[in-house]
Order: structure tokens, then sequence, then C-alpha cells
């Protein structure tokens, strides 16, 4: 514990998480392009995973029973969207965080502590997360609905099983966000880490 | 505040203390002993200025007595609490509260106004929005931005941001304000102007100000003058000192640095 001196007391710092949701909008907000690319590495991932989701949801509605080896290359295709959005979402992610480590050490000489860093970044990636999933799960969802209205009848595509769909669309926004928080929490967590000087040393 | 302090705790007359402050890197094979056993005492209210030419030490110094950067030996008393003894968070309470930080960069957030820069140290420090928006805009109206509350940095020119550097310093009346080379990416001018400010906040508010710097404007005006070389303190003088040898000492040789060569020839 500190030594303590007269009336002089060391204290504890904090960051209300209201100020942190607030700062962490603005910082998306004013690197809206930075974080559109960023968002985009979801977007695309998440509206492949829905894409192919909403294929098996069509055919469940229509009563049609996969074969398996159809179904083994429809999870093949789930796991590799996932893939190419983990891999694309850590790349932006890694990118995002290493070109601010002069802002990181700053605001650790402010008084921040590793924790505060850690959470705008975590906050940060999962609001970016959640919007790249909702627009990538909703346009995965839309691209497939033309494809089948033009090579299926409508029918197929209104029967399809909305109960499936629907808690799919769900896993895969929280899929997004989870893949986004994950990606950005170890290179924030290494940034957080450093001492001050060293994070205000390093040039990007 | 920092008056307030000053005034109950006459006994602790100093504000930083060092003792055998030594600071050792590992490159390779081979250990630097960026700083070797530095005793150096600091006096509440003083304006310091530490000179020495780049990899002197200097900035380590700076980083250690800022609680940036861990000594590998010695410590740092800071109103006489040991910096040692301090967990990662108190460590950020007295980054928060007791020192405030001036950079050669500027390093203000790119991303906030003016008003919100200067506002984040007071949210870490627990302050209502009210407090930091009133103390936040008088501060900025002091540094003379009363009109720039909501710029970027990108908006402001170099004096200004530096002015905003200056206000964020302040913002949670620190004991002591460390100054990094703080004109070194100003014009002449501008950097006057800003040592000039630190010099006033430094009266008006009794602020500790220590300062790594090159500019002769800045140690005419010092109380004491920290020579570094090697890592160790070479020579100590007070302002009386300063004034007497100015004119004898070979700024060029001294500092090593084209900096000061400049500014002396632009003097």
């Amino acid at each position: 514990m500190a030594s303590q001196t007269g009336s002089w007391k060391v204290g504890k710092v904090s960051l209300p998480p209201r100020v942190a949701l607030e700062i962490s909008w603005k910082s998306i907000q004013v690197r809206f392009g930075r974080a559109m690319i960023t968002a985009a590495g979801t977007c695309l991932g998440i509206a492949f995973l829905v894409s192919v989701w909403t294929n098996i949801a069509i055919m469940h509605g229509a009563g049609v029973e996969m074969e398996p080896d159809e179904e083994m290359r429809n999870n093949w295709l789930v796991i590799m969207s996932l893939l190419v959005a983990a891999v694309g979402i850590s790349n932006s992610m890694f990118m995002a965080v290493t070109e601010r480590y002069r802002e990181i050490g700053t605001m650790k000489c402010l008084g921040a502590v590793d924790r505060f860093v850690v959470e705008l970044f975590l906050i940060e990636s999962g609001m970016l997360g959640g919007v790249g999933a909702i627009i990538g799960g909703v346009g995965g969802f839309l691209i497939l609905m033309l494809v089948s209205l033009f090579k299926r009848q409508a029918g197929d595509f209104f029967g399809m099983d909305w109960g499936y769909m629907g808690t799919h669309f769900l896993y895969a926004v929280g899929i997004g966000i989870l893949i986004s928080v994950l990606a950005a929490a170890l290179p924030a967590a290494r940034a957080a880490k450093l001492p001050p000087a060293a994070a205000l040393r390093t040039d990007v | 505040m920092a008056a307030e302090a000053a005034r109950e705790s006459q006994f602790e007359d100093y504000v930083v203390r060092t003792r055998k402050l030594t600071k050792i890197y590992a490159m390779g094979d081979q250990t630097l002993r960026a700083l070797d056993s530095v005793d150096l005492d600091i006096k509440r209210g003083e304006y310091i200025s530490i000179m020495g030419p780049s990899g002197s030490g200097k900035s380590t110094l700076f980083n250690m007595v800022g609680g940036l950067d861990k000594p590998s030996e010695g410590t740092v008393f800071i109103n006489e609490t040991d910096m040692a003894q301090l967990d990662a968070a108190e460590l950020a309470w007295i980054r928060c509260r007791t020192v405030g930080y001036i950079f050669q960069a500027f390093n203000l957030i790119p991303v906030m106004t003016a008003l919100e820069n200067i506002t984040l140290p007071m949210v870490f420090a627990g302050l209502s929005t009210d407090e930091q928006l009133q103390r936040g805009r008088a501060l900025l109206e002091r540094v003379g931005l009363g009109d720039r509350l909501h710029h970027r940095p990108s908006e402001l020119s170099g004096g200004q941001q530096q002015r905003v550097a200056i206000a964020r310093a302040l913002a949670n009346d620190p004991d002591i304000i460390l100054a990094d080379e703080p004109t070194a990416n100003l014009d002449l001018r501008t950097g006057k102007e800003i040592i000039e400010l630190l010099r006033e906040m430094n009266k008006e508010r009794g602020v500790t100000v220590i300062s790594a710097t090159h500019d002769l404007h800045m140690i005419d005006i010092s109380d004491r003058v920290v020579w570094v070389r090697d890592g160790a303190i070479e020579k100590i003088e007070a302002r009386s000192d300063v004034e007497l040898t100015v004119g004898q000492v070979d700024w060029e040789q001294e500092s090593g640095t084209a900096a000061v060569a400049e500014s002396a020839k632009k003097e």
C-alpha cells in the first residue's frame, strides 16, 4: 500500500461506463472511413454465414431432406465463412490498435489504468462488430432471397423455416460481435500493458 | 489546491526527491546504464530545466520522475510517497492528479476536441460533468483559447495545440508539470510564448515545473538548471549562476545539439 503523509492520499481513478461508451462512439465517428473498413471484414464474413443459413432455412421450410454430402458441404461453408471473418477482423483490429499506441500512452499519462484502455477498445470493436454483422446479416439474407426468388418458386422462399432463420440471424450477429471483440482483445491488452513511456516511444 | 498543500506541508519542502535512481537497459549482450544513481531534490514551486545532450539520460530521468517507467534501482518520492511502493492503479492516480505532462509532439487525443482533451483527466479523476465543463472552459480561456473549445487538434496550430496541452496538464491542479522539450516543435516566437505561459502558471498556481529542454529562453527563466551527462548529474546551477555563465559558455559544445546553436544564433 501507499505510504501516506499528512493530508495527501493516493486514491482511485475511474471511467464511468457512459463516458467509455461516448469516447468509443466518438472514436468510430471521427475515423468513420477507417471504421467502416474494419466493419467490412465482419460484414462479409457474416453475410456469407447468413446466406448459408438462409438456404438451409428455405430447405427446411420446403421439407427437403439434405443429403449427408450436402449437409457436410454446408457445414464446411459455415466454417469457412467464420474463418474469413476471423482473419479479416483480426487483421483490421491489430492495425487499428497498433496505429494508436501513442494515444494509448497519452491516455495512461492522463490517469487511465490498463483496464480503461482495454475497455475502450473492446467497446469500440464490439460496436463495429455489431454494426458490421447486422449489415452483413441483412445483406446476406437479401441476396439469397433474390437468388431464390429467381431460381425457385416464391412459395419456397416465403415458406421457409422462419423460426430457424430468426434464431440463426441472431446467432450470426452474436458471432460477429464475439469475433470482433476477441480479435481486438489481444492487441489491446498487449498495448495497455506497456509502460506509458514505451507506448509513447513507439512510432508506427 | 496546490497552494493549500504547500502551506500545509511546509515541512515537506521537496515535491520530488530521487534516491540512487538507476535505469539499466539491456541491449543484446550489453547493458546500458541510462541513469546511474541520481539523487535530485526539487522544491515545491520551483521551475527547473533539465539540460543535456541526446542520450544523456535526460528523457529517462523525466520518465522516472513522472512515473511513466519503472527504475531498475533506487526510487522516486513524490510528495514523500515512494513510487516504487505503488500498484498500477495508484500510479495511475498519481499520473492523473499529481503530475501533468507536456510533450514535444503535443500528444493530444486526435478524435477529441480541445475541451474534451482537457476534461478527459477530470473524467478519470471522478469530477462531475458540470465541474469538468466549468473548469475546462476556464482553463482554455486562461491559455487564450476560449474561442477554440470545440476544435479538434488537427484544426489548431502547433502553438495552439501546445496551449491545449498546458491546459490539460493543469486539469486536475497537479503539484508538478513535466514538460519534455515543449518548444522543440514550435517556431521561436511561439516557443517563447509557451515558455512564458508555463512560467506564469508556475507563479500563479505554485505548480512545480520540470522541463527537459534545449531552449535558451527556458534557461533564462528557470530557478535552477540541472545539467545531465552520461546518466549522471554534471552540475546544478541556480539562476544567478546561469546568468553569469551564459555569456561565457559555449552552448553548442555544452549541449551537443544543433538546435541550441541555431537558437543562439538567432538571439
